[in-house]
């Protein structure tokens, strides 16, 4: 079974569009994207609380796209980027929505769910000493992610992680993560 | 020893480590994709540092942003200081976060009860 990526990404996408990138995740696209986003938000007189969660949070979701993604499957229409990924940034009533895609392998969606779950039922105080946990015990890996990332977004958000996997085929699958900045009063 | 002095870009800090002071700096912000290229050479220099240190140094943290991949390093910076704090050398940390900003505040807090040595929270009032 197939589906078709920029159709369920409208789907879930709603509000303002800031910037929406589909291709090659690499540093310079990770510089690019940071700089239009930063220069939008201090031109949109957003608050300086907002602002740098905002941008934290992108940070790390890209930089999880960099580090993370699998290859695109073999039949996918874009095999030139090595790194495949999708990211939207929308300005919604409330906040702003960082949603990324990317190709994961279907062995390995059971221990990212569980990751997340784990994350997702726990407070607040319990994400901290989990970040401080991770911190203190674990290596960076040898894909350079630290395991971190997803740690803190849910800190620095206080939102839950939404997320959706969709399959692609039976080796690959899709991992749509939807991420709320709450505006800051 | 020679003191570290590397300017900053718009992904790394401005470094400023100076043997002969005993006074440390890290500037601006740190969100590499490959923090551990960056840092490397701070461990190593501090590991040479912490054989003959000052009876004091003071080390003034001032972040803008850091990625999750620069705090594993930057753990790895305060875990020398710590040693030559355990030697009974003086050892401060001071870390500044801009008002109102919290998460700042909060990481800095993360290290402090993570490694053993006095922190000095400073809030940057504009």
């Amino acid at each position: 079974m197939s589906f078709n990526v920029e159709n369920y990404f409208s789907d879930v996408s709603n509000g303002d569009p800031i910037l929406y990138y589909k291709g090659n995740i690499d540093s310079e696209l990770i510089n690019r994207v940071l700089d239009a986003v930063e220069e939008k938000l201090v031109k949109g007189n957003e608050h300086s609380k907002t602002r740098k969660k905002v941008y934290n949070v992108l940070v790390e979701s890209l930089q999880n796209l960099y580090h993370h993604v699998d290859r695109v499957p073999h039949d996918f229409e874009d095999q030139a980027s090595e790194k495949f990924g999708i990211l939207a940034i929308n300005k919604i009533k409330d906040g702003y929505k960082i949603i990324t895609g990317n190709f994961i392998r279907s062995a390995d969606v059971n221990d990212l769910e569980e990751k997340i779950k784990r994350i997702n039922r726990s407070s607040h105080e319990e994400i901290t000493e989990l970040y401080k946990f991770i911190l203190n015990h674990q290596r960076i890996s040898s894909k350079g992610g630290g395991g971190l990332g997803l740690v803190d977004i849910a800190r620095k958000t206080g939102n839950k992680l939404e997320y959706v996997f969709k399959e692609y085929d039976d080796k690959s699958s899709f991992f749509y993560l939807n991420i709320l900045v709450s505006e800051s009063i | 020893m020679e003191a570290i002095i590397i300017e900053g870009t718009p992904k790394t800090p401005t470094i400023k480590f100076d043997a002969k002071e005993g006074v440390f700096e890290i500037k601006g912000r740190s969100i590499p994709e490959n923090s551990v290229e960056f840092y490397k050479p701070l461990v190593d220099w501090l590991d040479i540092y912490k054989e003959s240190p000052l009876n004091k140094t003071v080390v003034n943290i001032r972040l803008e942003y850091f990625n999750t991949s620069s705090s594993k390093c930057i753990l790895d910076v305060f875990k020398k200081l710590e040693a030559i704090h355990k030697a009974k050398n003086d050892v401060e940390v001071n870390w500044f976060y801009e008002e109102d900003d919290e998460d700042m505040l909060e990481a800095g807090e993360d290290y402090e009860s993570i490694i053993r040595v006095p922190f000095k929270m400073i809030e940057i009032v504009e």
